[in-house]
């Protein structure tokens, strides 16, 4: 193989490289964030029509959808940086699977809740036992488990390795999550957003959506470049290229 | 949305649509300060153990 296309990902696992890089996208996409939270609040809880059905009460749909797909899109990155960092001993991808974990629990969390702000004036419970909501509220526990596992062993090595397997095992919860509405009956609504042949919903009420999905994945990105600064700079305390910053800026 | 008074009220669902709304801004704002605030005080603990 040619080993030049790979200099990316050795610079990468690189710390003061990955610590810049994140020092220096993170404004981008927080500004990105902001601006698109705004825009995407305005088109969805003002401009959009309200819902034949549902009345405003779909409106809820402009934070949950957004923060449903982080909670699993942030699972993903995390086993992901964790198979990385058990396959390569990439000290740094745990980091990055450290930073990532407490953003997708926060989604998760947020979520549930607000989806069961929608379910209780919707379907007339604020929770119930179906196949969704429990894998969503696993992949809650699944995210502490991990966080837990990570501060559980004396040696910290030890510790992120445990939370990594753990982090790998809990990948076959997503798909789960994601069929869940197509394999059993439940209350939830099935997926209306991307189905095959184009969408179901109306474009005055989709574009809110899109620019919130937009925004919320920008915020994440922002969010996770600090967590990830501050696991590096917690990890490299005593290397010289820290000591240099600090002394320089 | 035509008038201020269905936007506050969400056609009577506003409870569960504010309280959903004032959630994610409640968690969106803890996930943008907490790190912030981590980082800046790592940086001072890491100048303070520099200077001597």
């Amino acid at each position: 193989m040619n080993t030049s296309n790979w200099t990316w990902f050795h610079r990468l696992g690189s710390p003061p490289t990955l610590y810049r890089l994140a020092d220096r996208l993170a404004p981008w996409f927080g500004w990105a964030a902001a601006l698109g939270l705004a825009a995407g609040m305005y088109g969805g809880l003002w401009l959009a029509p309200t819902d034949y059905q549902q009345g405003d009460a779909f409106r809820i749909i402009y934070i949950h959808v957004p923060s449903a797909y982080l909670s699993m899109l942030c699972y993903a990155l995390t086993a992901g940086a964790s198979a990385v960092g058990l396959v390569w001993r990439m000290k740094l991808a745990h980091a990055v699977a450290v930073a990532a974990a407490p953003l997708g629990a926060s989604f998760t969390f947020l979520a549930l809740v607000t989806g069961s702000l929608w379910g209780k004036p919707m379907w007339g419970t604020y929770w119930v036992w179906d196949a969704r909501l429990t894998s969503e509220l696993i992949l809650l526990f699944l995210y502490l488990g991990f966080l837990a596992l990570n501060r559980a062993y004396e040696d910290p090595r030890s510790g992120e390795r445990a939370a990594a397997v753990l982090a790998l095992v809990g990948v076959v919860n997503l798909p789960i999550i994601h069929y869940s509405v197509v394999w059993w009956n439940t209350l939830h609504q099935g997926p209306t957003v991307f189905v095959g042949g184009g969408s179901d919903i109306s474009p005055r009420m989709l574009a809110p959506l899109l620019v919130m999905l937009a925004a919320f994945t920008c915020y994440f990105v922002a969010c996770l470049a600090k967590r990830v600064q501050a696991e590096i700079l917690e990890r490299e305390r005593n290397a010289a290229w820290v000591k240099e910053m600090l002394e320089y800026s | 949305m035509n008038s201020l008074h269905e936007f506050l009220t969400m056609g009577g669902y506003g409870a569960y649509v504010w309280s959903a709304y004032g959630a994610a801004a409640v968690a969106l704002l803890l996930n943008a300060v907490v790190p912030l605030r981590r980082l800046s005080r790592l940086r001072a603990a890491l100048r303070r153990k520099q200077t001597p």
